[in-house]
């Protein structure tokens, strides 16, 4: 804006005129050829250039911006500006009943929105103090959903960031499993993703007849999709070049940095809240905590691949005893206190509307009384006892907190999440610090962000 | 009607003053003091519990035994603390165990002593903080902010939890980046969302609102905001403005 471009450089105009930025030169690079823009630097004489990358930039996993600090190819300093897709979830949660705020906290992470139900609706029971008395079934179908979400977060991270690599083949097979995994979701849940299915409680709704018959078809292609997938990328030599040794983050910056998740587990230690703190009833399930020793981004690969294979071998586990309780006849999905429950099994009926004509026969035509509670349940909703609590779980990206405090109302007073894409992105700069530009992609991939839970 | 509405606090006040006898030196964490009921007030409130008034804190000290690891946790922290010349009960305001879980509330002047001690020491080693996340209490006068800081020790498998409260008037705590450097980004979220001042940050700027917004979101003195929306004719309220019934 001061200071006039010259006319030989058609790149380059004037600063933003913000302070501290006058005379700084502004190149605008819209494709065609770096060589082009280096020419133009080294005619003026620029020898700091702060490139910004994104927050529209293809490979920045939605809206993040990188500022990075230039000198040639090699990067100086790098630094991630975030909040481009804050909505205010929390905020909007605190006017909202218990059961409503999940479907807010389901848009959080987006890539894995099963993960922000079940960890906040654990928070919720545990205000509540019914941890024991979430039926066996509903948690059975959580830790199936939680599991088949694992894998489908896994093949996001290792799909797109083969993608960003230039690698569409491994983003097209990566997609083409996971899309078999939504199409359970789809019908488990009707939705592919903003489930809400998960409630405080228990589930919304039981699985649909034959639903462990059709993951049980499913698991095989998903498997052998994993397995090609692996085939093409852990020995191919292009990709091995790409990410070996790229976005090095050691033990003692990854626990410094409280990078939990696979960037923890590529780095050896063998962390995992399954394990550590089980919650959902993991420590009956047998699986591995799988690690690598390189952490780097090659390592973090490994671990994705070989985690999704310990999730199928739960979801495995989970299926059989689904089906040993399909055999036994009809289990509850949701707690038996009615002060909690929602009333209603939703089924959609020939008007499009969902509820149970059962329970609309009950309400509307023989007790009073019931159709006052389920009024006063839905529009109300039901009391959490006064205090707070902090609840952990294993998110696919690292540990995911939910804090919540009830003031004793309908409403939660404040929630916050911990979502570990926001805490792990910090990673990035040491990550990409005197690496080249290209690198930084693959950290970024590597750190598996997803901007709809770092900014909620 | 302001003549209830006025009363209606001191009336609360006795009520507080009763629980507080019982802990004396601890102060209580009020969350609300609550009048009527339904969430109707003044003349339209024809529901005959317009006189009723309930406070609302969060739940108090624990006494001693804590139960499981907690107890050990407490006093290797009281040793470790009492070699620098901290006495426990200078650092540690109170203990709270609720639903299986252990909060310490701490001074925060001490703040910084009692997280390096958590972290440092062999018996304790709470190897990884879980961030900070902050809560506005706008009736707990003078300790309105509250900030809890999630502490987990891999080595021995332990949680526990920091709560630091700071005024609104004085809105300052120490920074833990030094401590735990992965508290950079949540500080400077609580700095954004609640105002909080983390003395000795790095950089601390705001991280999810744009640089240049005004007042900080999620407190509670912040509105939500919101229209209302028309729907078959029907006018639905701003979320904000719909009836609350706590």
């Amino acid at each position: 804006m001061n200071s006039a471009p010259s006319t030989s450089t058609p790149r380059a105009t004037g600063g933003a005129g913000a302070a501290g930025t006058e005379g700084v030169h502004e190149y605008t690079a819209l494709g065609g050829d770096w060589d082009e823009i280096a020419a133009d630097a080294a005619r003026l004489g620029d020898e700091r250039v702060v490139v910004n990358m994104g927050p529209q930039h293809p490979s920045t996993h939605g809206v993040l911006r990188i500022v990075l600090e230039i000198e040639g190819e090699t990067v100086t300093e790098a630094r991630a500006g975030i909040g481009f897709l804050h909505t205010g979830i929390e905020k909007n949660m605190e006017y909202r009943t218990y059961t409503q705020g999940v479907t807010f906290c389901t848009r959080m992470d987006y890539v894995a929105p099963l993960f922000q139900e079940a960890a906040y609706c654990l928070a919720v029971e545990k205000l509540l103090g019914i941890t024991d008395d979430i039926p066996e079934r509903a948690t059975l179908i959580r830790v199936l959903m939680m599991e088949l979400n694992r894998v489908a977060s896994h093949l996001i991270a290792i799909g797109t960031g083969g993608n960003e690599l230039g690698a569409t083949t491994m983003m097209t097979v990566a997609f083409r499993e996971r899309e078999e995994i939504l199409r359970i979701f789809e019908a488990i849940t009707g939705l592919r993703m903003n489930h809400a299915y998960i409630r405080p409680g228990g589930v919304v709704q039981d699985l649909p007849p034959g639903t462990p018959a059709r993951i049980r078809e499913a698991l095989p292609r998903i498997r052998n999709g994993i397995g090609e997938l692996e085939k093409l990328t852990l020995a191919n030599p292009i990709f091995l070049g790409r990410t070996k040794g790229v976005g090095y983050l050691p033990l003692a910056g990854a626990m410094a940095l409280g990078t939990a998740g696979p960037i923890l587990r590529s780095a050896g230690m063998p962390y995992d809240l399954r394990k550590a703190q089980p919650y959902c009833g993991y420590e009956t399930y047998d699986f591995e905590v799988p690690t690598h020793t390189d952490a780097d981004a090659y390592g973090r690969t490994v671990v994705r691949f070989a985690e999704a294979r310990e999730s199928l071998k739960i979801v495995e586990q989970v299926l059989e005893r689904l089906e040993a309780q399909d055999r036994a006849g009809k289990h509850p999905v949701m707690v038996a206190d009615k002060k909690i429950a929602w009333p209603a099994q939703l089924a959609v009926g020939s008007d499009g509307q969902g509820n149970s004509l059962d329970h609309i026969r009950e309400i509307m035509g023989s007790s009073m009384e019931a159709l006052i509670h389920h009024f006063k349940l839905v529009t109300e909703g039901f009391r959490v006892p006064a205090g707070q609590v902090f609840q952990q779980i294993e998110h696919p990206k690292g540990v995911m907190g939910v804090h919540l405090v009830s003031d004793g109302g309908t409403r939660p007073y404040r929630v916050h999440f911990r979502d570990p894409s926001f805490n792990n992105l910090q990673a990035l700069g040491i990550m990409c610090e005197g690496a080249t530009i290209a690198d930084v992609v693959v950290a970024v991939a590597s750190i598996d962000p997803v901007l709809g839970g770092v900014d909620r | 009607m302001t003549e209830e509405d006025v009363q209606a606090p001191q009336i609360a006040g006795d009520d507080n003053e009763q629980t507080v006898v019982r802990s004396k030196s601890v102060p209580l964490d009020l969350v609300d003091v609550r009048s009527g009921m339904f969430g109707v007030h003044g003349t339209g409130d024809t529901s005959g519990f317009g006189g009723l008034v309930r406070t609302v804190a969060m739940p108090g000290p624990t006494e001693r035994p804590y139960g499981s690891y907690f107890d050990e946790v407490v006093d290797i922290l009281a040793e470790v603390l009492g070699e620098q010349g901290i006495e426990l009960e200078d650092a540690v305001e109170k203990v709270v165990v609720f639903r299986d879980e252990l909060s310490l509330f701490v001074a925060r002047e001490h703040l910084v002593a009692v997280a390096r001690a958590l972290r440092d020491d062999q018996d304790l080693r709470f190897e990884l903080c879980l961030g900070v996340s902050s809560a506005h209490y706008p009736n707990d006068t003078g300790r309105e902010l509250h900030c809890i800081y999630p502490l987990n020790s891999i080595t021995h498998n332990r949680s526990v939890r920091l709560e630091v409260t700071a005024p609104d008037a004085d809105p300052h705590i120490p920074t833990l980046v030094e401590v735990y450097p992965a508290n950079n980004w949540h500080e400077r979220e609580a700095y954004d969302f609640f105002g909080v001042v983390f003395d000795g940050h790095p950089a601390l700027t705001r991280i999810e609102m744009p640089d240049d917004w005004v007042g900080h979101p999620q407190r509670k003195d912040y509105p939500l905001g919101g229209i209302e929306v028309e729907f078959k004719g029907a006018t639905i309220p701003a979320p904000d403005t719909r009836r609350s019934y706590s």
